[in-house]
């Protein structure tokens, strides 16, 4: 109160919520960074599809290997922690109505961040860092590019560090007892990034120095272990911040509440815990490891990390199911799931994401993260559909969907081009399972990855005409529709959002459309708004909460176990024997 | 009775409660299924499967390895192919196969029905060996300094293209090798 009088805060005036004033500006800063990151890697990404499309193949081999270097780490690691960085200011003082501390290390942080990040970008994009997003050693990359990661890993280090400042600071003023469950899962996701940044940093800091002559040599193997920690351990950090995300367009756009609040707190427990092992699948056909050590890690202490994201998986859509039904949709099995608000841009990327998260994205990864399974994927195109479908169609919707929202309200601007959102989610997602489809089955055949020119045309030596197929050659024409479909839809969202930035009609109160405002409020004007004790709504069918969410779960499940047992039985056709 | 809260909002009061019916008949599925793949992981599969994940590997100098594989190369030559050597080693053996900027070498011939143990390493850089049968593919991260050994059987007479899948520098697409099974 004190701070909106003293002109260091606002209050919004749709949530109510108490806005520090350079919290605003730095989660603006972020945000406004993180789109134009995410313009220069969507270009990247439709000149290297249109060059993997091997009917057009557009660039040189140099221009590809570079412009996928730069695609890679602009997209799986600037956008995202740009965006994440203004998701950790946002959940650690607008969500609590808290004041920003030490607003000095925030802007360090981002100021770390941002020169790391162009001047690796730079490099990247003009072929003088073309090491891939992996950089493995001995393959070299100049001394400035390592160091240039590196200033921008301590940098994020410095903003997670500063999150977690403006949480025990919240904490100890009283202004939060327990946090907001998005809150809650940012602060998973703030943990795990804690120690997958720090790996990374372990693992390019000898890099640097051998890079730079200080040392002679670097051991492959062991960076590659330290590297993973980074390199899978920030796709955990997006997981953990999307699943936030998920929660809080659940609950924004349905009034959806979790089934069970201790739950979903143990699932993001259980990614703290059990996920970090996931950096191992990427070492599951290296040199280096025992059998044992392959088995056990990579089958994740029997999958307690898969078991979080199955809790998940069924809780939002069962929190969805709930307010719904509160609402008072409570037809039949699934009249909640026709009257949801699919019109609303929120709803649809929420719906896009889960949807493709979890059929194309987690399925994929649990089979070919598996020991035996990974010898028939391991660098094939499998695996980059995978983890698109995971990053791209999951985490980069989800976070589309809540821009919708977060954008009007931290810039106190009229969403423009409304109309345009609403079938955004749609039009990228849409593009996201044809270029997955074409990419993953591709992948299957053996198509290798990072791979300028599969038809071999020009090589004289033991060429082979292996993938000139008409089935590889649909397969690469999917791959390069569904990417231009994708850039359309990723295209749109960067003009609506940068528009809305630029144009925006300036208001107090923009018009988010049909949401549930008092989903932000902790102090509800009346009985039964959020954040005061609710009745359980009356079960519909039999003692069953949620059964549509259940049923949904369970054609989940059944998908899951029938692709894996396919995954199985193409392992067992490959006509070698190997031990 | 505990409320619920929206996970925007600051919880207030007890938000911890037992589970429902609906959470209790999930998890327990989800735990199911979980125990399943790790024991078809770690157990079953080991267990039955002709295709397994049990690569070995050991430390070498690149320079000493490619003395290796240039003695093993001589021994057992029998042609060339593309300017390649082709070797055709007696069933059961050993076989070093070396990758390098931009090749795979020698060009290996086996018998089927045989096992060999391959022995692959790398002379530079970082490789992927992809042994492509597509619609299918075998593939093995090769680290320069150490050996990744496997034991291969074939089970089907053709000519097989081996790729290189991890990125090794400009020439990567152009990094090819090539192994034959005969009757």
């Amino acid at each position: 109160m004190q701070m909106v009088m003293s002109g260091l805060a606002r209050r919004c005036g749709v949530t109510g919520l108490v806005i520090d004033r350079s919290a605003e500006r730095l989660i603006k800063f972020h945000a406004v960074t993180a789109v134009l990151f995410l313009a220069l890697g969507g270009t990247l990404a439709l000149l290297i599809a249109l060059t993997r499309w091997q009917v057009v193949h557009l660039l040189p081999a140099k221009q590809f290997y570079a412009f996928l270097s730069a695609h890679g780490m602009v997209m799986l690691i600037f956008w995202i922690l740009f965006f994440e960085m203004a998701g950790l200011v946002f959940g650690s003082t607008v969500l609590l109505s808290a004041r920003m501390v030490v607003p000095g290390l925030g802007w360090v942080a981002y100021a770390m961040m941002l020169g790391g990040a162009v001047i690796a970008t730079g490099l990247m994009v003009t072929d003088r860092a073309t090491v891939m997003f992996t950089s493995y050693p001995p393959l070299k990359a100049p001394p400035l590019y390592y160091a240039s990661v590196l200033v921008f890993a301590v940098g994020a280090i410095l903003g997670v560090v500063h999150f977690f400042i403006n949480v025990v600071a919240a904490r100890m003023r009283g202004d939060v007892g327990s946090l907001p469950l998005f809150t809650f899962a940012l602060a998973g996701a703030g943990i795990i990034a804690l120690w997958s940044l720090i790996s990374g940093a372990v693992a390019l800091l000898p890099a640097f120095l051998w890079s730079a002559g200080v040392i002679d040599s670097i051991d492959p193997g062991v960076y590659r272990l330290l590297y993973w920690g980074l390199g899978h351990g920030a796709q955990q950090v997006n997981l953990a911040a999307m699943v936030a995300v998920w929660y809080g367009l659940a609950s924004l756009m349905t009034g959806g509440r979790p089934l069970n609040e201790g739950l979903s707190r143990f699932a993001i427990v259980l990614y703290i815990f059990f996920i970090n092992m996931g950096a191992m699948h990427h070492l599951l056909v290296d040199p280096g490891l025992t059998t044992w050590l392959r088995n056990i890690n990579t089958s994740y202490f029997m999958y307690l990390a898969v078991l979080g994201s199955l809790i998940h998986g069924f809780s939002i859509p069962a929190s969805v199911e709930l307010g719904m039904r509160t609402q008072g949709y409570r037809k039949g099995l699934f009249g909640w799931l026709r009257r949801a608000p699919w019109g609303e841009p929120g709803f649809a990327a929420l719906a896009v994401s889960l949807f493709l998260f979890g059929v194309m994205g987690g399925i994929s990864g649990v089979i070919i993260g598996g020991p035996q399974v990974n010898m028939i994927v391991h660098n094939t195109l499998l695996s980059p559909a995978h983890f698109h479908m995971t990053v791209v169609a999951g985490t980069t919707m989800a976070f589309m969907g809540l821009a919708y929202y977060l954008v009007p309200l931290i810039f106190q601007r009229q969403l423009v081009l409304r109309r345009w959102a609403t079938y955004q989610p749609y039009i990228y997602g849409a593009g996201m399972v044809v270029w997955g489809l074409g990419t993953g089955l591709a992948g299957h055949w053996g198509v290798p990855r990072r791979h300028w020119d599969i038809s071999f045309d020009r090589v004289s030596t033991l060429p082979t005409q292996i993938f000139q197929t008409t089935v590889v050659d649909v397969f690469m024409a999917l791959l390069g529709i569904g990417a231009v479909i994708a850039v359309i839809g990723g295209a749109m969202f960067v003009t609506i959002i940068v528009s809305t930035v630029a144009l925006g009609q300036r208001t107090a109160t923009p018009n988010l459309g049909r949401v549930i405002a008092d989903a932000f409020s902790s102090a509800p004007a009346v009985a039964g708004a959020s954040g005061e004790e609710k009745e359980a709504p009356v079960p519909a069918h039999g003692a069953f909460e949620a059964p549509g969410a259940l049923v949904l779960s369970l054609a989940f499940l059944t998908l899951f176990v029938l692709l894996y047992g396919f995954s199985w039985f193409e392992l067992s056709t490959v006509p070698w024997r190997v031990r | 009775m505990a409320g619920r809260f929206s996970p925007l909002a600051k919880p207030q009061g007890t938000w911890w409660s037992p589970l429902g019916r609906d959470e209790r008949l999930w998890v327990a599925i989800a735990a199911i299924w979980g125990l399943g793949r790790f024991l078809m992981i770690a157990f079953i599969l080991p267990a039955i499967g002709n295709e397994q994940n049990e690569i070995q590997s050991y430390r070498i100098d690149p320079a000493e390895f490619h003395r290796l594989a240039t003695e093993f190369t001589e021994a057992h030559q029998i042609g060339e192919m593309d300017g390649v050597p082709v070797v055709a080693p007696p069933p059961g053996s050993d076989i070093y196969l070396e990758g390098q900027q931009f090749a795979w070498r020698p060009v290996v011939q086996l018998k089927r029905g045989e096992q060999y143990r391959f022995l692959i390493s790398s002379r530079d850089v970082q490789h992927g060996f992809s042994l492509v049968m597509s619609r299918h593919s075998l593939n093995f991260q090769v680290l320069p300094g150490f050996v990744t050994a496997i034991h291969l059987t074939p089970e089907q007479v053709g000519e097989f293209a081996v790729v290189c899948n991890e990125f090794c520098g400009a020439g990567h697409h152009v990094m090819t090798g090539r192994i034959i099974v005969t009757d």
